[in-house]
């Protein structure tokens, strides 16, 4: 089962969290403001391996943090 | 006339790959499959290559809980949903191969008012678009599934149900197999064992697909892959609006008594139906984080077997057989994503989620018609990817059963 490391609370089990999706930040490499914020808005990198992630510890601190996690494995990487 | 229940030995006409095609599909689940079989049956269009990378039907075509209904809730998605209904109903005789279509009947229960109110809603717009789904009490619930606690074990109380008579199951595997040696019997070549490992691009175009045993060209590349099509389109220079999470499901042992209907429960997010063996299957929600491992978890189990013996006491007295696991590309409003991608050569059926097993005669017509003519049959077109630059999204997560 996957755990994941809180800084406020050390590792805790996955259903404690909830899952706030990839962090993205906008492509400046797509020029037109439009097709930027479509990508921005809904496109998914959904990479198979490391992706870079927001979770929110609903049931722990109620803080925001950022988690790198292997979807390949589905466990996290420090 | 096939008869029920009866399983004949299905022949497979096995191809060595050539290096052109008319047309390459990447993935030999059920929608590449049914793609390949209408091209060839209703398009004349034989020359057609369906690339696999391990077996057929070794995705989520053979993982998924069989669940064959309409009673969507959104117009465009009644209206395909259900022509695939349609469909079903004559593809034993169609595919002359028996896959144990058996009608049941789906209960969608209500706990609360707002429970109520969405179902309502439900059933008016699935009656509005000819589709068969009607509100029932309690009582009449009990009556079509008398195995249920109307109490909900003390703590979910049924208010009321939606009930879709239409809806079915069948044997998932062979609806795969079915299509596969239809169209093989028509000249198309299934390729097992052989992983697409990129895309052949000449400038926007895509010409074909690169595998471990050499290149393919071809005039169209169709991704009917499940899973990891967000890489393969990314090869193409197109990206999706899809997160892969894995589903779960388990069986139990064998039930002795008759479970006729499929029981689900969109406030619980579980359902429950009897397969042919007499197992009762059990589904809920996806996994909350994407993922590709197909690694089943413990705490599914806990969730989803706390839920069902609130509905169905006698679950109780059941053992867990075995559990498995797939992964689904979820779209971001809950539907499909089938057609045009923006680059030539190019098409793409995916965003299939939890809900692709009961579209695969529907979406494998409908991709057939758009290679075969270059045409987008109305039937799809809302469900094109273009619908997210144009703000025209097709939500309809409270259909899916799932979160």
């Amino acid at each position: 089962m996957l755990w994941l490391p809180c800084s406020n609370c050390g590792r805790r089990p996955v259903e404690e969290f909830i899952f706030g999706g990839e962090l993205r930040v906008p492509d400046e490499a797509i020029v037109d403001p439009a097709a930027r914020d479509l990508d921005y808005v809904w496109m998914q990198d959904n990479p198979e391996g490391i992706s870079t992630e927001r979770w929110f510890h609903a049931a722990g601190c109620r803080r925001w943090l950022t988690v790198r996690r292997d979807t390949a494995t589905d466990s996290d990487v420090a | 006339m096939i008869e029920e229940g009866v399983e004949r030995r299905i022949a497979f006409r096995w191809a060595q790959p050539k290096r052109t095609y008319d047309v390459v599909i990447v993935g030999g689940g059920g929608h590449g499959l049914a793609t390949a079989y209408y091209l060839a049956a209703r398009h004349g269009i034989s020359d057609v290559a369906v690339l696999e990378a391990r077996y057929i039907g070794a995705g989520n075509s053979g993982r998924n809980t069989t669940i064959i209904r309409a009673n969507y809730g959104v117009p465009e998605a009644v209206r395909f949903y259900g022509h695939s209904v349609d469909l079903y109903a004559t593809l034993e005789d169609e595919l002359e191969c028996s896959f144990i279509h058996q009608a049941k009947g789906l209960i969608w229960l209500a706990h609360t008012e707002t429970a109520m109110r969405a179902e309502r809603a439900r059933s008016l717009l699935n009656l509005a678009c000819g589709i068969e789904t009607v509100m029932i009490t309690p009582q009449e619930a009990k009556g079509l599934c008398p195995q249920l606690d109307l109490s909900g074990g003390g703590r979910y109380p049924v208010l009321g149900a939606s009930y879709h008579p239409r809806a079915s199951t069948a044997r998932h595997d062979r609806v795969v197999w079915g299509y596969a040696a239809a169209a093989m019997r028509r000249g198309v070549h299934v390729i097992q064992g052989t992983p697409v490992t990129g895309l052949l691009r000449d400038g926007d175009r895509v010409t074909g697909v690169e595998t471990a045993s050499g290149p393919i060209r071809a005039r169209v590349v169709l991704s009917a892959v499940g899973g990891n099509v967000t890489a393969l389109a990314g090869q193409a220079g197109v990206r999706l609006p899809i997160r892969t999470h894995p589903l779960q499901a388990f069986v139990t042992n064998g039930y002795a008594e008759d479970f006729g209907p499929i029981l689900s429960d969109t406030e619980l997010l579980c359902y429950a139906s009897q397969t042919g063996r007499g197992q009762m299957l059990v589904g809920a929600e996806f996994d909350p984080q994407p993922s590709y491992s197909l690694r089943s978890s413990f705490s599914f189990l806990q969730s989803a077997s706390a839920k069902i013996v609130h509905l169905l006491p006698f679950m109780r007295d059941l053992r867990i057989l075995r559990q498995w696991s797939g992964i689904c590309d979820i779209s971001a409003d809950f539907s499909p994503i089938l057609g045009a991608t923006g680059v030539d050569g190019f098409l793409v059926t995916t965003g299939w989620g939890t809900w692709g097993f009961k579209a695969i005669p529907a979406g494998g017509e409908a991709m057939a018609e758009v290679i075969a003519t270059g045409r987008t049959p109305d039937l799809i077109a809302p469900f094109a990817l273009d619908r997210f630059a144009a703000d025209h999204l097709l939500a309809d997560q409270g259909s899916t059963g799932t979160r």
